[in-house]
């Protein structure tokens, strides 16, 4: 007896992407799998690492924690998302790159997506700010001091962006 | 760690979803899936079918309003953590709930994870089971036979164990406002930041009247009545009514000495703020 | 203008990449094709004997391709997996079969591989296997397995895989006619590495080409592909083995092959298919390696100084079920105890013991936390024994600066005499002081005092041997483009490799850094490889990088004297440009001399043609000049006699609450010794996750095993890895830069420093902030809890407040 698959339409970096999956299928491996947009990691599939985070309808929520057929009607962002279509890097990704703010890079992409959601919704946050923004993500190599770092300078480096 | 198969249905309305939810014993309902997706991918549970209620609007509504002759707010089973967290409503009409709410997981969670959600699930280490327990709130559920209240100490049976029954959604939750000249609190200790905690306190001090209701102290939120007890009692007299466990991350001596610490702790918010 | 690269904080190349999502880790690879997938069947029990195993039931779930128990592997598949490294003293070593062979010994253990169209239906087969077990009693902990009323391995007599004594001077006697006397009795937990990305493997059989590729999270690329070409009877030559990005390792990956390292690739060649086997968290917990629990017994003779007369210590140390990376770890311990310290007499013993648990591999420090905590916790001990300054009594037996070499009379891991080369630690022990402000420490003690707060500062200082051999190799090719191709044989998992190195190359050859790319891990580039662990990649393969790049330069510098008609000595290189040295005019660049390095019969293209029959060479010479080769390439190996020793201290400053016990880190200093940096903010980088790994170590993270051999806290709910709100705001780090004479860039190894110190640095904290009021608590068990602490406070004296 096979497993009944559904029709499932994912919006994704503002692609769309029509794919059959059983309902079991998670939404990182939908994503990882049959999307193959393999930037979104997967670090412990039980939602405490959030190396898996992507932005749904620009909040950040862990791809792991969700099924693919209960991502439909949302705008969803991953990290081959951040950049601007001419490949220049967003200001937090650029921030992570001038502050040494990732080593083996694993869990940089739920860091990234996090940061970017957290500066939208607080574009000058200060240093205790900073930190919370990034508290709910685990990474073994950086030990966060540089982590915070490049959230501190992407707020920098979005201010300058602004239109004057 | 991945899921076993089950049956998927998206209902556009509750009675769908009831009518869905008939004859299935395993099933389960997915709102916002934060605490019951690791269980599936773990393996620790297997639904035959989970009954996916994101698709039925109208369920994330927060509102003001008055049931069974009671102001309070209104909380849809759909609303996530964080619009509770940040609606002013319901910050003004009962305070403790994001008082509790900023301890839930960290912030990621909340954007999915759901109030109902929580409070269905049932976990005596989470916080928001006590907190509807210790403000007399209630669930609103939706079964074949219609729609039902629960109230809040009726509602916890067991280690995560509720009085719902397998055929039955929470719609909404109650939770009472706060009454003149009464304060709450909330405090508590946890391993990390956003863990669920080794000991957490929340308080309702209303004239002489003080309630303490405590998380992760034993396998349903419990709440004790320290009315008339002298300020420098407190702990005390709440380890009188409570039998700590001991687990991998503290020992009994220790929830012990944290029900005694937060206890004061908490019954002192409340004061300093009043 | 060129400037020096060595020393510069250069920004990584390889982020680029990782930060548009664009890594390839071994979960990325072959994800555009169709490819199978493996799960595994671990043991739920700790000991038991497997009677019966049916998979009949899988056979019927659509979708499942094959199943694997230990009937169906054959030959050296069948064998057990390797002893990676043999010791005379190990005279019981056991490993475990790719596939569980009669009996099972750990939670976790592989018993049975399944592999199906994706994950989901691996492991709904991996559920319908029914296995019969006869339990057996499960020997968990240190205590149990010394008391070997159960044994692990029936014919392993008193679960005792090895004893190690070695002896400098007489320790017993001049304990005995020392005039003071400490013994002190400690233990410390077991821990994991737990990098963020888990073990996995990919593996394709090419029939066209009767070849294996493999790509695997590894450590060792080599390693694997020796062992898989054995494994699998087929030649070196038919396997290649590639090492992708890596999501972290910390030791864990070092050891190989794992079982899923065997069973992919025998399965990709039976089915003739892609397989990937990509281990989840929990797997990781149960099935990957832990490391760190040791118990031990130290006793010491000092004089009225608190200098070290005698020093003899003894230890168990819990390997788990199985031994494969044999002794290495306690041996480090044993030996990287010592420190920066010369106890003049010191005996040490081990016994490495089986237990019932996952087994024990190296983990970041490898050893030397242990080591470091019981010398450090010793030091402590004279110091409150003799109511000194715990400064001082550390200076009194430090080695001097004049005194390196200085040769500990112990034989380390690497099989060699411990011998340290370089250091110069009384300098790093001021730095730390006045990095943590410790003679100001006692005036804010009382002040934090008088408010009701209380506040400890713990020292600790480690010596670190590094970049053991025994040998790295290097190739750099200059193209005709002028881009620098590199190729080193060991593997990356975050240390930023692909920009150290090209530092180093761009400095040797004068190329701009742009044009140089460096691949590691890669055994169809650089066969010849050990591996990354040890903290040698930099002394190793820079090394290596160094001289292969002086190879190709030489060779640069001798066609292009052909070329400009000039002394090769006259010339010089700047930004791949060669030219005569004072008279710019007269240049070739690094392309075309890499043009005229390999004769030609046949132009390509424009640049080309230089190199053709008609156009270059002297018709009275052989066109590729005798002992020359064509190609602008130099290729060479760095193997040094023995290991480079690396230093360091750390002090921390932490606050106990007097009510919940809760432990809060308030300042945390490092000062670091790895010889010459090459990139200072990487080594700053790996200096923070260290001592983050470490605070993990001491104050969060442990394996809680049930008396049954469960393992309680088998994932990221509770094993409690730190977030950003548990490790301090902010990092002091100094510098020393002591260079070693062993190798040609005068460098260390940087990557484990970090976590060495950190039991014991927490350890004497705490209990320094504890001392005013419960005056008899001393901590001799690491990691320690909040709730550990507040029964310390209740157990071992009652609270003076």
């Amino acid at each position: 007896m096979s497993e009944e698959l559904h029709d499932v339409r994912l919006t994704v970096n503002g692609a769309t992407h029509d794919i059959r999956v059983p309902a079991r299928r998670l939404l990182s491996d939908a994503l990882r799998h049959d999307l193959k947009l393999t930037g979104t990691h997967v670090g412990c599939e039980h939602g405490v690492c959030g190396a898996c985070t992507i932005l749904v309808d620009g909040e950040p929520m862990r791809a792991c924690l969700m099924f693919a057929v209960s991502a439909v009607d949302h705008e969803i962002t991953t990290v081959e998302g951040l950049a601007d279509e001419d490949g220049t890097l967003s200001p937090v990704q650029q921030a992570f790159a001038e502050c040494h703010g990732l080593q083996c890079g694993f869990c940089t992409p739920g860091f990234l997506t996090t940061i970017t959601a957290g500066l939208e919704a607080n574009p000058c946050p200060t240093h205790d700010e900073a930190r919370e923004m990034i508290a709910g993500n685990l990474c073994r190599c950086t030990g966060y001091q540089n982590i915070v770092k490049a959230v501190e300078r992407a707020a920098v480096l979005r201010q300058a962006q602004e239109p004057a | 760690m991945k899921p076993a198969p089950f049956d998927y249905r998206r209902p556009g309305t509750l009675a769908e979803a009831v009518a869905s939810l008939a004859g299935e014993p395993n099933a389960k309902v997915l709102a916002g899936g934060q605490s019951l997706v690791p269980l599936l991918s773990m393996r620790l549970a297997a639904p035959s079918l989970l009954v996916d209620i994101n698709g039925i609007s109208g369920l994330d509504r927060i509102e003001v309003c008055e049931q069974q002759g009671v102001d309070g707010v209104r909380v849809g089973a759909l609303a996530r953590h964080a619009a509770v967290l940040a609606s002013p409503d319901v910050r003004r009409v009962q305070p403790l709930v994001p008082m509790a709410l900023a301890h839930v997981a960290h912030a990621t969670i909340r954007n999915r994870g759901t109030t109902v959600g929580s409070l269905v699930h049932a976990d005596a280490a989470a916080e928001m089971p006590v907190v509807l327990t210790l403000l007399g709130g209630h669930l609103e559920v939706e079964g074949p036979a219609g729609r039902r209240t629960i109230h809040a100490d009726d509602l916890y049976i067991g280690p995560l164990e509720s009085a719902l029954s397998h055929d039955e959604i929470a719609v909404a939750a109650f939770f009472p406002a706060l009454a003149p000249g009464a304060g709450v609190g909330f405090e508590e200790i946890a391993r990390r930041h956003g863990d669920y905690a080794l000991v957490g306190a929340a308080a309702l001090v209303d004239g002489d009247s003080v309630k303490v209701g405590y998380l992760s102290v034993s396998d349903v939120p419990t709440v004790v009545d320290l009315s008339g007890v002298a300020d420098a009692d407190l702990g005390e007299a709440a380890l009188e009514k409570l039998e700590p466990m001991s687990d991998i991350h503290a020992t009994a001596a220790y929830r012990s000495q944290l029900v005694r610490v937060l206890t004061e702790r908490v019954v002192r918010s409340v004061r300093k703020a009043a | 203008m060129t400037s020096k690269l060595m020393g510069q904080g250069v920004q990584r190349v390889e982020d680029q990449r990782f930060l548009r999502g664009q890594g390839r880790y071994v979960d990325d690879v072959a994800v555009e094709q169709d490819v199978l997938h493996a799960a595994v069947l671990r043991s739920p029990h700790a000991h038991a004997r497997v009677l019966d195993i049916d998979v009949s039931d899988v056979l019927d779930v659509e979708g499942v391709h094959l199943v694997y128990t230990y009937e169906d592997l054959t030959g050296p598949m069948a064998e057990p997996l390797p002893l990676l490294i043999p010791h005379p003293a190990l005279t019981e070593g056991r490993t475990q079969y790719a596939l569980a062979k009669d009996e099972v010994n750990y939670v976790g253990e592989a018993i049975a591989f399944v592999v199906a169209e994706d994950r989901y239906i691996a492991e709904d087969a991996v559920s319908k296997i029914r296995v019969q077990y006869e339990f057996l009693p499960a020997v968990v902990g240190v205590d149990a397995a010394r008391a070997a009323t159960d044994l692990v391995h029936a014919d392993v007599p008193g679960n005792i895989a090895a004893k190690l004594e070695q002896n400098v001077g007489d320790a017993v006697a001049a304990i005995a006619a020392a005039p003071h006397k400490l013994e002190l009795e400690l233990t410390i937990e077991r821990s994991a590495c737990t990098p963020m990305e888990g073990r996995g493997t990919v593996a394709r059989w090419d029939r066209d080409l009767n070849r294996l590729q493999l790509w695997t999270s590894t450590q060792s690329s080599t390693g694997v592909r020796a062992a898989v070409a054995v494994k699998m009877g087929l030649d070196l030559g038919q396997v290649d083995v590639i090492t992708p990005d890596v999501g972290g390792g910390f030791g864990v990956k070092i050891n190989h092959p794992w079982p899923e390292e065997l069973l992919v690739p025998l399965a990709a060649r039976v089915l003739g298919r892609t397989v990937k086997f990509t281990e989840d968290r929990r797997e990781h917990f149960i099935s990957s390696a832990h490391e760190r629990g040791q118990v031990q017994h130290i006793e010491v003779g000092f004089d009225d100084d608190g200098r070290l007369l005698g020093l003899n210590v003894e230890f168990w140390h819990d390997h788990g079920a199985y031994i494969p990376y044999g002794l290495i770890v306690p041996i480090i311990t044993s030996t990287q105890l010592l420190g920066p310290y010369k106890p003049q007499n010191y005996r040490v013993y081990f016994e490495s013991l089986y237990t019932n648990t996952v087994m024990v591999t190296p983990y970041r420090g490898a050893g030397r936390p242990q080591g470091c905590y019981a010398m450090e916790r010793t030091m402590d001990a004279i110091a409150k024994y003799l109511g000194k300054d715990r400064a001082e009594v550390r200076a009194v037996n430090f080695i001097q600066p004049d005194e390196f070499p200085f040769d500990q009379g112990l034989i380390f891991q690497d099989g060699r005499e411990l011998e340290y080369d370089s250091g110069d630690y009384p300098a790093s022990l001021e730095k730390i002081k006045a990095l943590v402000g410790w003679d100001e420490f006692p005036a804010f003690k009382a002040e934090m005092a008088a408010e009701g707060r209380r506040v400890g500062i713990g020292l600790a200082c480690y010596v670190e041997g590094t970049g053991v051999g025994p040998y790295e190799g290097a190739h750099v090719h200059i193209e005709t483009t002028g881009k620098v191709k590199v190729a080193t044989g060991l593997t990356t998992q975050g240390q930023g490799h692909a920009t150290v190195f090209a530092q180093l190359v761009a400095d040797e050859l004068g190329v701009k850094f742009e044009d140089v790319e460096v691949v590691t891990g890669d055994t169809r580039r650089m066969p010849y490889a050990v591996g990354t662990f040890a903290s040698r990649a930099a002394v190793m393969s820079g090394s290596a990088i160094h001289l292969a790049a002086k190879r190709a330069k030489e060779k640069a510098l001798k066609i292009a004297g052909e070329a400009l008609e000039a002394d090769p000595a006259d010339l010089e290189i700047v930004d791949g440009v060669v030219s005569v040295k004072g008279s710019p005019g007269s240049s070739i660049d690094l392309g075309t001399v890499s043009v005229l390095s390999n004769p030609l019969r046949y132009a390509f293209d424009e640049a080309s043609k230089a190199a053709t029959q008609f156009s270059v060479g002297d018709p009275g010479k052989p066109p590729v000049p005798e002992d020359e080769e064509p190609g602008l390439e130099g290729r060479d190996f760095y193997s040094p006699e023995r290991a480079t020793f690396a230093s360091g201290m750390h002090a921390v400053i932490v606050e106990t609450d007097p009510d919940t016990a809760e432990i809060t880190i308030l300042k945390y200093a490092v000062v670091h010794d790895c010889g010459n940096l090459i990139n200072p903010m990487i080594v700053e980088g790996q200096i923070h996750g260290g001592v983050a790994q470490g605070i993990g170590g001491a104050l969060y993270e442990r394996m809680a095993y049930d008396e049954s051999g469960q393992l309680l806290n088998a994932s990221f709910m509770d094993f409690l890895m730190p977030y950003v709100t548990e490790v301090p705001d902010g990092i002091d780090i100094d510098h020393l830069e002591t260079p070693s004479p062993l190798n040609p860039l005068g460098i260390k190894g940087a990557g484990e420093a970090g976590v060495i110190p950190s039991a014991a640095v927490f350890a004497a904290a705490i209990e320094d902030a504890e001392a005013p009021y419960v005056p008899g608590l001393v901590i001799t068990a690491m990691p320690i809890s909040p709730s550990e602490l507040y029964a310390l406070r209740h157990s071992q004296g009652l609270e003076n407040s």
